[in-house]
Order: C-alpha cells, then structure tokens, then sequence
C-alpha cells in the first residue's frame, strides 16, 4: 500500500519537474522532439532506479549519523552526513559510466538509443536530487527507495514527453516572435506546473487525520483504473492478433 | 585601470545581458525557479554560487593541463562538490534558518548546469585570472535574475520585501491595504516563477532583436 502511495505520490505531487524544478537545463534542451525526449526519459528512469537505492545503502550504513555502528560500538558516534554530496555524486558519475559500459556490451541497440544520453544524465539535477530528497524525506527502507526512484523517474519522463509535444505542435501556431523558443516554453511548463498542482489533494487530501479515508479510496480508484485500462490493452492486443 | 582591460570587462559584463546564463545560455535554471519565493533566500542563493563559481573557475583553470580529458566531468564535479560542502557548512553555521528554507538546493549547486557548463566552455581553455573573471561574470548575470524574480514574487505575493513591510501591514490595514490592495497569494507558488523568467525573457528579447529564435 505505501509502495504505492509513494509511487503515484512521486509520479504526480512531487513531479520533479513541476513541483520542485529538476532537471529543467536537460528538459528545456533536449525536448524539441518526442523520439530525443523518449530516449532521454528512458535513461532517467533508468539511472535513478539504480542511484537512489544504492544511495540509500550508502546514507544508511556509512553517512548517516551513527551508521557506522555495525563496524563496532566504537565507531558509533561518528556522523558522516557532511560528505553525503561528494559520495552521491561520485556513486552517480561512476555508475552512469558503468551503466554506460554495460548497456554498450549487452545491448547495442538499446545503446544506440539510450547512449549519447547518459553522460548528459552525470549532471542533471533530477538525479541527485532524487537522492538528496530520498535522505531528506528519510525514506524508511530500501524497497521505498526503489519505488521512490521509479516513480520520480517517470514523472521526468511524462513531464519532458509532455512538453515535447507541445513543442512539436507549436510551431504550426503564431507564437509572438520575441517568446519564440525558450520564452514561450517556459510559460507552457508554467501552465502546466499549476495544472500538476491539482494533483495535490489526490494522496493527502490536506493534513487532517480525516481525510485519510478517500486518500485511500483514491489510491484504489487509481488501481481499478489502472486494470480497467490493462485489461482494455489485453482486449486490443488479442484484436490485433 | 590597469587590471581589467576591455577584454576582461566584457567577461564581466556580457553575462549581464546579452550572454545571460538563464535567459540566453538556459543554464541553471533548475535553482533558479525553487528558490525564489523570497528576495533573501535569492541573494544567499547568487551569492554561494558566485563564491562556488569564481573558486572553481581558478581551481579547474590551474589544473587545466594535468586533468586526463576522459575523466574530466568527475575531476570537476569533485571540484564543485568540495566548494558546495564549503558552503552548506558555512550556511548551517550563521545562516540555520535561511539553510533549511533552501534545503537541497545548496547541494543541489554541484550539478547546477551552469558551474559544470563554464567549467567546460570557458576555464578549461583560459588563464585563471580571466576564468576567475568570467565566473563571477556568469554568477552575477544569474544572481541577477533571481534578485528580479525574488523581488516581484515576494513584493507581489507576500507584500513585503527582505522582511520589511513595504506595501503596509494587511492585518492592521494600513498603507495600500487601507484602499483594498490584496497580496496575490500565487506568486508564491512554484509555477509562477516559470512564468516571470518567461516574462523577463519576453522583454529582453522584444528589446534585442538578435536574440529572436527561429521556431
């Protein structure tokens, strides 16, 4: 249950993109088409559901304060925590390359379409900042850690492939020349980050204890939802067939 | 002056206007729309990544021909990730409150496009005193437009500025609030620092027409 509380939680309330601005350098550059944007959203999915549980490994039995314990009762009191940016990012860069020398060796296909990207992913804010709100939000347990990965991964990915939609459409519309490109880009994602707001009330439903009930009901709305529309899929696909 | 010649000036200046790293470059934005609900927590953000900018400018500037160019990207984000953790602790030190508002921002400063993207562009070519130019040129250009959001965001959505109740106190109804004026409670909402940088964007663009796009 909490899995997926979090998951849609990640996907929707705290959107990377709309709700806390991640990785909008990556999002703003690389959205003017849907094949580039795909490959990109893919990589993000990719790279965080392998950096942030790793991440929460690292905080939980080395950074954090007190981690060190099971070395020994000695090592008890020593708080790491102020290294945690330089370890995070280091466990990002070296895992992107090995991802990257990996992808490369198993699957050229998946290469070709995946590869010119993931050096770009070192440095897009999305992916420490997935880890950097896994420790602040003190995930609890590293399955949470995945589904925290996962979900904020593709929330990336429907915000850039959003947006890359739109781009595509917009150039058959007469955008005032001086917002051409990167202003009137910056007002869409704008529309849409208060569109995403709405989301908010979906889990939460406010911070009262009382609300919780149609939180839930929401969350089992969803799923229903979820199988109808699988199930729709089953019934084309055997169509197709 | 002998020190800058024009050269060095127009590193400093370029990044201003014409050169802007958010509206022209589109770099670092990420930062630079989170962070922006209010003036103070603006000012503190341009000031640490100026700090950030400039010393890793000179740092990847002086080891520009020892760096092996294949492992570049990790050597310059052990660089920037150094500096940050400098400037995390200084906050957490005299600055408590103003640290928790900016959260992982602060850290989120290592891959802020920008550091990363004069780090490639400029110090890996240039002598340390005009890449240590051209970061605090970049920084201030970025500073800037924080500053001009910070301000409109706040002015409008929380009527005060810095702290200081410029526009009166809505409880008491004094000064504009006695004729009516109400804050405008969505310019503290994330999405509306989207739409100012749009703004900004518009301007500066409908006043140079070199920057236009093609669609």
């Amino acid at each position: 249950m909490e899995h997926i509380e979090l998951f849609f939680k990640s996907i929707f309330i705290d959107n990377m993109v709309f709700a806390t601005f991640l990785g909008m350098c990556s999002y703003l550059a690389v959205s003017k088409k849907v094949t580039t944007a795909v490959g990109l959203g893919a990589a993000v999915i990719f790279v965080l559901a392998v950096t942030v549980p790793l991440n929460w490994l690292l905080d939980q039995y080395i950074l954090k304060d007190g981690a060190l314990a099971w070395l020994g009762p000695e090592f008890a009191s020593y708080d790491l925590s102020f290294l945690s940016f330089i370890m995070f990012i280091a466990t990002i860069a070296t895992m992107v390359q090995l991802v990257e020398i990996i992808v490369e060796k198993f699957s050229p296909s998946l290469y070709n379409s995946l590869g010119i990207f993931l050096p770009l992913i070192a440095v897009n804010c999305a992916i420490l900042g997935g880890s950097l709100f896994m420790q602040s939000r003190e995930i609890p347990t590293l399955g949470l850690a995945l589904t925290y990965g996962v979900g904020s991964g593709i929330g990336w990915f429907l915000a850039i492939l959003a947006i890359a939609a739109i781009r595509e459409k917009i150039r058959y519309s007469s955008v005032p020349p001086a917002l051409r490109g990167l202003g009137i880009t910056f007002i869409i994602t704008g529309l849409m980050a208060i569109g995403f707001m709405s989301f908010g009330g979906m889990l939460t439903g406010g911070d009262e204890k009382p609300a919780e009930k149609p939180a839930v009901e929401a969350v089992i709305k969803k799923q229903e939802i979820k199988k109808d529309t699988k199930e729709i899929v089953a019934k084309n696909t055997t169509l197709n067939e | 002056m002998g020190l800058l010649s024009k050269k060095d000036t127009a590193l400093l200046t370029d990044p201003l206007a014409d050169n802007n790293p958010i509206t022209i470059q589109v770099l670092g934005i990420c930062s630079a729309l989170a962070i922006t609900a209010e003036l103070k927590a603006s000012i503190v953000m341009a000031v640490s990544v100026m700090f950030v900018l400039g010393l890793g400018n000179v740092v990847i500037s002086l080891m520009r021909n020892i760096i092996p160019s294949k492992i570049r990207i990790i050597v310059q984000l052990v660089v920037v990730a150094a500096l940050v953790i400098i400037v995390d602790l200084v906050l957490k030190a005299f600055a408590y409150e103003l640290s928790k508002t900016l959260s992982v921002f602060v850290g989120l400063i290592i891959t802020n496009c920008i550091i990363m993207g004069r780090f490639e562009a400029f110090a890996l070519g240039n002598s340390p005193w005009r890449s240590f130019l051209d970061g605090i040129g970049n920084a201030a250009g970025y500073g800037l437009i924080l500053v001009i959001v910070g301000f409109f965001r706040e002015l409008l959505g929380s009527g005060t500025l810095l702290g200081f109740k410029v526009l009166g106190d809505p409880i008491e109804k004094s000064g504009l609030y006695a004729i009516g004026y109400e804050n405008n409670g969505f310019m503290l909402l994330s999405p509306m620092a989207l739409i100012v940088v749009g703004i900004i964007i518009w301007i500066q663009r409908s006043r140079n027409k070199a920057l236009i796009e093609e669609n």
